[in-house]
Formats: structure tokens, sequence, C-alpha cells
């Protein structure tokens, strides 16, 4: 027997027990769905928080003031004490090292914003024009030009705080102030949205002068700093800590940190989560073959008779197994096909359910369900088919 | 000589007890001829003509089809002889249900591996000898009993061959739809083929060129006329 007629005779006998081939088909499919919508649901936990650390900038190295011992964790949770401020200067003398693509010195303060006939508390980042690159902001009106040195008294406000204190949308050239001081607002940011519990639509920003001014402070919050490339960072990382320790008479006592680090980290997890969930849902594959293997023993039974006949008109062991797993073969295939595509479609679902939840599959998903399928359905088809080979033709043709 | 059947005995063993099904039996058939084997029920005569057929084998005793000693063949072999030289039919018909007529004709033919366009020729020539034409795409259930058995003996003799064996061919059949079954057979030993043929029916019997009784897993009678 050729295979191709034993594929086409497997074939026919699969659509010919339509009850049991729907049942084996059911089982396959939920399982590969269940592979396809576990991962899609873990990929989506992944990209989510890479997503979200890669909207506070990519190849970020941080410098905040004052030592912290805790490796890994939040950048924005480390509170460290402040033995020396970190300076303005110290932030400028950054500009020169090998690998620094720009930087931004920060400061952060809460005040009071009133413009438009209306007031506001928000809290303020005072920094400079190259703040919004690091941060991958941008402004959807108008320019900020500020630098490290005396700036003009400009603001840049949050999409939300414009229409809040100017609902007709000529926020832009407008006069507002911060306590007692006077800005002009020369920009808008483009919304942003939340991210990482800080939402930019409420932020105002000021060139970082008149942040130290306001807040009457000497002392940076931060140095945010993007390195050339990925490459880059780690000895960026190490210049950066070496030039401050120099500046600050031999002391080490400012904390570098970079964002991939942490990253990685949650990045790591997150794919492992990933592939313990498809190694759960594998486990249905699993119990989807136990039932494949029940049926096609039932069908074995059922047709001894056939088995006998096929034997007297001159079949081999090898074809009667050949046409028993390949029968398993088709279920597979199809089981393997309804499965993926119920998959993507609950994986769609789950993206409508939860918008901010990028639940796709990943690539290695379908490809993994579907051989999964096909192990299982040759392993539960193994042991039935080699039973049917194996039967004795006199005693299986007199069975009816 | 076609069929020798030397000593060949066959002992089936339940639980403590031995079962002797043949005891003993001596039997030569040459080509061409038609025979028939009666005896009582559990003489032993379906066991005679599936170690014929290669589906059973002797505990004893040897048996040479065509010059070769069979039961020395690889499980392989064995299926090549039952699919080329060796043709079964049973009183049940034995047809797939779920095939069509000219399916279950066809399959001998999937089984030796021909081409499908070798499969169609050959199927429709066979429909036609047994005119089963127009039944060609009828299912088992919606055949009658005789047209079933013609099914069957179209299937056993598709790839010509040299025995064709028939265990109580018509013991599911009324007298009229028997007597079709028995003219085919009939017609297939004018062509040339040896066929061999297990009844209870004296009629159907008595019709064989050569009677062989049987009693007790041993031959009592071996007449030609
Ligand atoms: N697989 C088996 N296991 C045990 N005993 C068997 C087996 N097959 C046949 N026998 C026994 O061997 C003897 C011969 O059986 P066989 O089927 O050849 O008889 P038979 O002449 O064909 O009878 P019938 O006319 O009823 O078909 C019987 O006693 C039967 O019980
Ligand atoms: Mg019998």
């Amino acid at each position: 027997m050729t295979i191709k007629d034993a594929l086409r005779l497997s074939f026919h006998t699969v659509v010919s027990y339509r009850l049991r081939a729907l049942l084996i088909l059911l089982a396959m499919a939920l399982g590969v769905a269940a592979v396809v919508v576990l991962t899609s649901l873990g990929e989506g936990a992944r990209r989510f928080v890479v997503g979200q650390f890669s909207s506070l900038g990519t190849n970020l190295v941080i410098v905040f003031p004052g030592r912290a011992e805790t490796t890994g964790g939040f950048p924005g949770s480390l509170i460290g004490e402040t033995p020396r401020d970190l300076t303005l200067d110290d932030a400028a003398s950054l500009a020169t090292i090998h690998g620094v693509r720009r930087y931004a010195p920060l400061n952060v303060g809460a005040s009071e914003l009133s413009g438009g006939g209306r007031l506001r508390e928000i809290t303020v980042l005072g920094s400079t024009a190259d703040f919004f690159q690091i941060r991958h902001m941008s402004l959807a009106q108008g320019r900020f030009t500020a630098d490290s040195g005396p700036n003009p008294a400009e603001i840049v406000l949050g999409t939300a705080l414009a229409r809040e204190l100017f609902p007709l949308g000529n926020a832009l050239g407008q006069r507002v102030r911060l306590g007692d001081r006077r800005f002009r607002v020369a920009g808008i940011l483009v919304p942003q949205g939340e991210s990482m519990g800080f939402n930019t639509d409420e932020i105002a920003i000021i060139p970082v002068d008149h942040a130290q001014a306001l807040f009457n402070t000497q002392s940076l919050f931060r140095i945010l700093i993007e390195a050339e490339n990925r490459a880059a960072i780690e000895p960026t990382k190490a210049a950066v800590r070496k030039a401050l320790t120099l500046r600050h008479d031999g002391e080490e006592d400012v904390t570098v940190i970079t964002q991939d680090a942490v990253l990685a980290t949650f990045d790591r997890i997150l794919s492992a989560l990933t592939f313990a969930v498809a190694g759960i849902a594998a486990i249905s594959l699993a119990v989807a073959g136990i039932l494949v293997m029940n049926v096609m023993l039932v069908a074995v039974s059922q047709r001894t008779s056939e088995i006998g006949l096929l034997k007297a008109l001159g079949a081999t062991r090898q074809d009667i197994k050949r046409l028993f797993l390949m029968e398993t073969l088709w279920l597979s295939l199809a089981g393997a096909a309804a499965g993926m595509a119920l998959g993507y479609a609950g994986a769609m679902l789950l993206r409508l359910a939860y918008p901010q939840l990028p639940a796709y599959p990943p690539h290695w998903a379908g490809l993994a369900a579907i051989v999964t399928a096909f192990v299982t359905g040759i392993i539960a088809s193994l042991m039935p088919a080699s039973r049917a080979s194996k039967l004795d033709p006199v005693l299986a043709l007199s069975r009816k | 000589m076609m069929i020798s059947l030397s000593n060949i005995s066959r002992i089936f063993i339940m639980g403590d007890q031995e079962v002797r099904a043949l005891n003993h039996i001596n039997l030569n058939i040459t080509a061409g001829e038609y025979l028939s084997v009666m005896g009582p029920s559990g003489s032993g005569k379906s066991t005679l003509l599936n170690i014929i057929g290669i589906l059973d084998r002797p505990t004893s005793g040897t048996y040479l089809l065509e010059k070769r000693d069979v039961t020395a063949l690889s499980e392989v072999e064995q299926a090549k002889v039952r699919r080329e030289r060796i043709g079964f039919i049973f009183q049940s018909f034995h047809l797939v249900p779920r095939l069509t007529a000219a399916e279950n004709i066809e399959l001998p033919l999937i089984l030796e591996g021909l081409s499908l366009q070798e499969r169609k020729a050959r199927v429709a020539a066979v429909l036609e000898e047994t005119d089963l034409t127009d039944r060609a795409s009828h299912r088992p259930a919606e055949l009658s009993g005789g047209q079933r058995q013609r099914v069957a003996i179209a299937r056993a003799t598709i790839l010509k061959p040299a025995v064709l064996l028939a265990d109580e061919p018509t013991g599911n059949l009324d007298h009229k739809t028997g007597a079709e079954v028995v003219a085919l057979l009939e017609k297939l030993h004018h062509g040339g083929t040896t066929v061999i043929v297990v009844t209870h029916d004296r009629e159907l019997g008595g019709r064989a060129h050569r009677k062989v009784q049987m009693r007790d897993g041993e031959i009592i009678e071996d007449k030609s006329t």
C-alpha cells in the first residue's frame, strides 16, 4: 500500500465516523487553543511591562544622590540620604564622557499652577530640552529649548493641564504662574497617558534653573543619561560613577543604576512565566492524548473483523498500523488547525477586553501547539495501532 | 501440485484442554480442481481452510503452496501470497460497511499498490463480469445478500488468485441467490481458478468434482467424479 493511498483511505475512515472525529478534534482543539491563549497572556504581560519600561526611555543610565546598597528594585523607590548635593555642574561634566549620547538633569517638586483664572496643585519637573528625547516625550505644539545655562521663563504643560486651564485650546503663548513666578506657555505635550504610575498629561516642565530657584535647592533629584547604544550602557555607567566620584573628592556618594538591568530581570521572569504557562497548557493536550488513545482503542475493537478482513486480503502488519496512525494524524491536523483558529480568536478577544494588554501569541506558540498536537496524536495512537496490527486474523474474522 | 498438505495437525489449547481440530491431515490438490469439503459442525473444515489460506499455522506438518513451504515465509511474504495467490469468501461477506461496492472491490488493489488509473480500469471490468456495474456506488447496507456476496467474490478474485477459498458462501443466502453465487464460483472455476468450497449444503457440495468428507479433524472420505 502506498502512503498516499493510506492517507486517502484513513481520511475516508475519519470522515465516516463523524462523532468520534468531532470528539477527538474538540479535545485536540481545546488543548491547542489553551496553549495559544495562555502563552498570549504571558507574552502580553511581558510586552506590557517591557513597554512600560521602554516608555521611560531606552539605554537609560540614572544617577541619584546618596549611596544605595540595594540592587535591582525600582528606580523611583530608592530613597537614599543625601550626603552631598548632585549639582548642575556635576551633570554638565558628564557631557564629555564617552558613551553618553545625551543627558538631562532633573528636579521634581509640587507647586501651585494658576492661569486662565484657575488654580491647581501640580507636579513640576525641571529639566532641559534633552529630557524630552530621553523620556520619549514630544510636544504637540510649541518648542522647549532650555539648556543647563540661564533660560527664559518658559513652561511646557501636559495636555490635560492645558485643556483644564485653557479649555478653548489657546494655551500656547499664555501667561501662567507657578507659585509667584511667571512663565510663558512654550509648549504642550503630546498625550501619553499613564506609564509606571505617573501621568505625564498632568505635569508641567520648566527649565531646570527655574525649578531649582522655585524649589530653593541646589541639588538635583536625578540625572538621566541616554547611552549611545545597548552595549555602551555598562561602560557608561562605570565611567559616570568614576567621574562623579572624582568630582566629589574621591567619595562615592552617588548611585548609578541602569534601567536595562531591571528590565532584563522582568523580561526573564515573565518569559519564564510564559513558558511555564505553555507547559501547563500542554498538559491539557496530554489529557487530549489520553482521550485519543482510548477512542482509538475502542475503534480498534469495533473494527476487529475489518482488520481481520484486511489481513485476509493481504494487508501486512505495517499496512494496518499505518492506517490507524494516519487516522490520528488527520485528526491531529484538524484539531491543531481548529485549535489555532480558536486560540487566535481567544487572544483577539483578550485584546479587545483588555486593550492595554498586548496579548499576541508569541511566534513559537502556534508551531509548538501544532507539534505538540501531532506528537500527542502519534504517541496516543501507537499502542492502539500496534494492537490492531497484531490481531490474529482468524479470531478477528470470527468476531462480529 | 498446487496444494500439498502432509501430516498437518492443528491443536488448540483451551485452558488445560487440548482440542485437536485437525489430526494428521494429508491432502493434495492440483491446479484447477473444484473441491468441496463437507462434514459435521466442529469437524475442522474452517480450520483446514484457514491453514490453506495462511491465516492460521499448523501445529505440525508441512504445507507447500505451489511448491513453496509457506509456513517458513516472513510475515510480509505471507501477506503478499495471500494478496496475490489466494482469495477468501466468507459466509458473512465481510464487506467494509462505510465503503461502496466499488471501493470494497478496490481494496486488494490498493494493498497491492497499483496506480489509481489501473485500479479504476480493473474494478470496472470486474463489476461488469459480476453484473454489479449498476450497484458500484452502493454501500453494503443498500445491497441484497446475493449482491453482497458477489461483491465479496469480485473482491476476492480481482487479483486473479490461483486458489479461491469459500467458507459457507451460501450459508446466509436463500436458495435462489445461493444458486447465483454458485454459478459465479463455477464460472471462475471454468476460467482456471482452483476452487475449494466448505459447505453444509449437500446440493452445493455435490456439484464439486471432488468431494472431501471430514469428521473429528480427519478426512474420512475423498471422492472424485
Ligand atoms: N480459536 C480456537 N480456539 C479453540 N478451539 C477452536 C478454535 N477454533 C476452532 N476451534 C475448535 O476446533 C474445532 C474445529 O473447528 P472448525 O471451526 O474448524 O470447525 P468447522 O468444521 O468449521 O465447524 P462449523 O461447520 O460449525 O463451521 C472445533 O472443535 C472448535 O471448537
Ligand atoms: Mg466453519
